[in-house]
């Protein structure tokens, strides 16, 4: 027996901050990065007597997510207290929703090995977070942080449908593209705004009940996502051959050693008493809201992919890269429009010398110097011959960093071909006379001399001749 | 004149006319807590710096022909169980001592808005649980009727502060009767709004789907006036009613003639009655039956089940509301813990009194795992039988007596050792809360003792005034809130 004789079976469970700027049931803000406790109020301090209200804005953006990822709106939806003690949770509960949740059976398609599959998703629901524990290094006291306290959180919750652990990653990876398309969350894994925990078990390949599960917490990155469930895979795998059997527990992902360690067993997990909210009355929507959240969502990725293969003939690997970004896709249409030459042409520049010179300059694409009309421009300034490739790319640097006119910028630094006949014709006269050695050995059939003639004319023209012209000059006046 | 005899209503004519001031006012009340409060214990604060300082700022007001209200400059009193900016704020627990209110309750912004001076805050059973103010984390408040018995609960500092003529009104807090039983039990008129109708912001929660804030006075028609200030629709309450309340004084003064009002047999049958409390509340209902109201007997066919369902969701909420109570931001923290879970064990321990203990274990119990199908949820279906009891009831008539106790005060340690005891003290105000409805105590007799007896009314939802009504009729002919508290001297 080995691993390939088992089957994981694995579930999600995303908490994704959502993007308002007002905490779920207080006015406080949601910025991230504010010294300790600048953020709070007495109703996110959990302060005697307060009460929650709740942002409405929240209530949309879950809407949002919950219709792209084909949920059902529930059109009342309970309020719940989860009950427990931690110094970052002031109130001594969580609000979050239990019983009845504003989302239901939606599904999320990914790619796998075996072809496109959908992960059916079994809930969506709204919560606050808490904030976060702070412990002094010196280990004299711990402190605690409420800037959190009460920021907005999906918790989307999937079946257990995935079945490895590239499936996961691919099925986050879908699911972060979504919601950041949404403009409903910002996809930072690192920052936390991004969180998932893993339900991972194994099951014999011809077995036809699920293993035990283990759930496993703090995975902050892709890569660690996966090496933390192909490590529970084998863990569990090994502990069933071996005889053993699979705790159901609660485990910790150590990103420094690549394994995982128990957290709390089953006998040790919380019972959260949850019970329906009393602060807060049932979660009405009210008619008509969610399908006027629906004629405003965004083309998701999915189906932009396809339109750029479609519309634009690119390549699956240029429309992936232009498409990962719903702003670059954007900027990427509006360009196109704007230039209406090939648009294969102008992904390149997008693939090449855009994403390149962002990169280098830490620049995010809605700080960008230019617009659409100014790199359309470059483009055709080529497509005219007025600019070689090579010019062309020094032009763009200079645009991406002062976002003149392109037309100006060529102009002043003298790259603009010259398309006049009258001067390529003279400038050819003048090497042919200078160079009567050399015209003889090519009408006496040393083609190669050509390639020096043209070299001649464009030294003569300081570089700025058009090679297809000079060409063809040369070659009249060579008698072919 | 002692201003301090005189009404809510009383006061601010007198000064509206100017033959009294604010500071008069709050001075006479201040002396008289001076006086009596060693004895009567109804105080766990007194601002007597605020409380001038908001009466001088009404006579001026007054003295420029713009006062903030009818009621401004008139002194009351707060059950310590309202928020109150830069004022201890305990909510008659240990756990909170030297907790000073960063912020003031939709309540206290009210009555400060509308001029009336804040004397200070009130003792109370801790956390507003209990019937007796012996729970309280400080000390028992007394009855001014009598110092050795018990004012009642949770509000009993409210009640007695009033009783004793120390404030001219109060605001109490009512969830499962801390309002209508100790106004019955001290004399003095006191009404539960329908749940909703009182922002509940900035209110230390006991059980949130109960509780519920309410004035506590003398009479009928101040207790209108100050419902009044209070009945404000509050964004940041979301369960407070959006819609503006009425004008409750308009028809105070319509008189009963034409009303149903229903008699619950299952109120009269109980056992444990005092012969000499259904004595006078059925002479209560024949006067109103004499104004021209008919009688009518209803069935509450639920009643039994209301203090089993009262005692497991009221605790439920209560164990997580007083979750925050942990040690971390506020309030008590115990010192020496060797770790976090120690010290909140001990933090807790401490700060929290015996019965409060109880309440957290009995909730904790309900809520946990494999417990809550059989207990909270059980609850809750009852509670909806018990307000389809109550919704059939109002199909026939306009509001329901009974009385408000089972029997008049009781001695101060008499039932402290028996809980069920004590809880039976709340067993016909109980029902009021689960349902949500509008109720009310007023005096409606003495026992031989001269103890005062209380009727309760109890409306439909949003019908406070037809319940201030009522009590008013009754109140026009009877002059038993006029009697003062023997108790204590004048």
């Amino acid at each position: 027996m080995s691993v390939s004789d088992f089957q994981p079976v694995i579930g999600l469970e995303v908490h994704g901050q959502l993007l308002t700027k007002s905490k779920i049931f207080c006015g406080c803000s949601t910025e991230f990065g504010a010294p300790p406790n600048a953020h709070t109020c007495a109703v996110c301090l959990g302060m005697p007597g307060v009460l929650p209200v709740l942002n409405a804005q929240v209530v949309e953006f879950a809407i949002r997510a919950g219709r792209a990822l084909g949920c059902r709106i529930n059109p009342v939806s309970i309020w719940a207290r989860k009950n427990y003690f931690y110094p970052d949770l002031p109130k001594g509960y969580q609000i979050s929703q239990y019983d009845l949740p504003l989302c239901e059976h939606g599904g999320l398609a990914i790619d796998t090995d075996a072809g496109p599959r959908t992960v059916r998703i079994r809930r969506i629901h709204l919560e606050e977070d808490a904030g976060k524990n702070v412990h002094d290094p010196g280990g004299g006291e711990s402190l605690v942080d409420l800037n959190r306290s009460g920021v907005p959180l999906v918790e989307i919750v999937s079946e257990p449908d995935l079945r490895s652990s590239a499936e996961a990653v691919e099925y986050l990876k879908a699911l972060r593209d979504i919601l950041v398309y949404l403009e409903v969350n910002d996809g930072n894994l690192e920052e936390g705004s991004f969180r998932c925990d893993a339900n991972v078990s194994v099951m014999r390949k011809n077995a036809t009940e699920y293993g035990t599960r283990v759930e496993l917490k703090n995975i902050n990155s892709f890569r660690f996502v996966q090496k933390a469930i192909d490590y529970e895979i084998d863990r569990q795998v090994e502990l069933i051959e071996s005889g053993r059997k699979v705790a159901l527990e609660t485990r910790l992902y150590d990103a420094v050693k690549g394994e995982t360690r128990s957290m709390r067993s089953k006998e040790e997990a919380h019972d959260y008493r949850y019970f329906p909210e009393p602060d807060l009355p049932p979660l009405r929507i009210p008619p008509g809201l969610v399908e006027r959240i629906e004629k405003e969502l965004p083309e998701l990725p999915r189906a932009k992919l396809e339109r750029f293969e479609k519309e634009y003939g690119l390549s699956a690997y240029d429309a992936k890269i232009l498409v990962a970004d719903r702003a670059l896709a954007d900027f990427f249409e509006q360009v196109a429009k704007a230039y209406g030459g090939p648009a294969k042409k102008l992904a390149n520049w997008f693939t090449g010398e855009l994403l390149r010179l962002l990169k280098e300059a830490g620049t995010a694409l809605s700080a960008l110097r230019f617009g659409p009309p100014q790199l359309a421009a470059l483009l055709k300034m080529v497509d005219a011959g007025e600019l070689s490739n090579n010019a062309a790319k020094d032009v763009f640097a200079e645009l991406f960093h002062t976002g003149r006119e392109p037309k100006d910028i060529a102009q002043e630094k003298g790259l603009i071909q010259v398309q006049d006949t009258g001067a390529v014709d003279a400038a050819v006269d003048a090497v042919l006379s200078a160079n009567p050695g050399e015209v003889e050995k090519y009408r006496a059939g040393k083609k190669q001399v050509f390639g020096f003639l043209v070299g001649q004319v464009m030294r003569a023209m300081k570089g700025k001749g058009n090679p297809a012209l000079v060409n063809a000059a040369l070659k009249a006046r060579l008698g072919e | 004149m002692d201003p301090t005899t005189l009404s809510m209503l009383e006061l601010a004519s007198a000064l509206e006319a100017r033959s009294l001031s604010s500071v008069e006012a709050v001075r006479a009340s201040l002396d008289r807590v001076e006086r009596l409060d060693g004895r009567v214990k109804a105080f766990l604060h007194v601002d007597r710096p605020g409380a001038l300082a908001q009466a001088e700022a009404s006579d001026r007001r007054r003295a420029s022909g713009t006062p903030a209200g009818p009621l401004d400059g008139v002194p009351v009193g707060l059950k310590d169980l309202f928020l109150t900016e830069g004022l201890p704020t305990t909510a008659g627990s240990r756990i909170l001592e030297g907790f000073i209110a960063p912020y003031d309750a939709t309540v206290v912004k009210l009555l400060k808005a509308a001029g009336l001076p804040l004397l200070g805050k009130l003792n109370m059973d801790e956390f507003a649980m209990g019937s007796s103010t012996e729970n309280s984390g400080y000390f028992p408040t007394r009855n001014p009727w009598n110092l050795d018995l018990s004012p009642g609960g949770s509000s009993g500092g409210s009640a007695a502060a009033v009783a004793a003529r120390m404030a001219f009104g109060a605001l109490g807090t009512d969830t499962g009767g801390s309002i209508r039983q100790p106004a019955a039990l001290t004399g003095i008129v006191g009404l539960k709004p329908t749940y909703g109708r009182v922002s509940r912001f900035g209110v230390v929660a006991f059980a949130s789907s109960l509780d519920q804030v309410g004035p506590m006075t003398r009479t009928v028609a101040d207790c209108a006036a100050l419902l009044q200030i209070l009945a404000v629709p509050d964004p940041r309450d979301s369960t407070s009613n959006p819609e503006v309340a009425p004008d409750y004084r308009a028809e105070l003064e319509g008189g009963v003639r034409g009303m149903k009002l229903g008699l619950p047999r299952e109120y009269f049958e109980l056992p444990g009655m005092d012969p000499e409390v259904r004595a006078a509340v059925e002479a209560a209902t024949s006067a109103l039956q004499k104004q021209g109201a008919s009688l009518v007997p209803v069935s509450l066919p639920h009643t039994r089940y209301a203090l089993a369902t009262y005692y497991l969701i009221a605790p439920a909420e209560a164990s997580s509301n007083l979750a925050r109570y942990d040690g971390v931001r506020y309030g008590l923290r115990a010192f020496g813990a060797k770790n976090l879970l120690q010290m909140y064990g001990q933090t807790r321990d401490q700060g929290f009194g015996l019965e409060v203990k109880r309440r957290i274990m009995l909730g904790t119990y309900a809520l946990s795992a494999g417990y809550y199908d059989a207990y909270y949820l059980k609850a809750q279906k009852v509670r909806t039988l018990i307000k389809r009891d109550f919704e059939e009831a109002f199909a026939s008539v306009d509001a329901v007596l009974s009385p408000t106790s089972p029997t008049a005060a009781f001695r101060i340690g008499e039932k402290v050792s028996d809980p069920l005891a004590m809880y039976l003290n709340d067993v016909f105000t109980l029902p009021c809360n689960l349902a949500g409805l509008p109720g009310m105590s007023l005096p409606c007799g003495f026992t031989r003792a001269g103890l005062p007896i209380g009727l309760q009314i109890l409306g439909r939802p949003w019908d406070e005034a037809r319940v201030l009504r009522i009590g008013r009729a009754f109140e026009r002919e009877h002059d038993f809130h006029r009697r003062a508290p023997t108790g204590v001297g004048g």
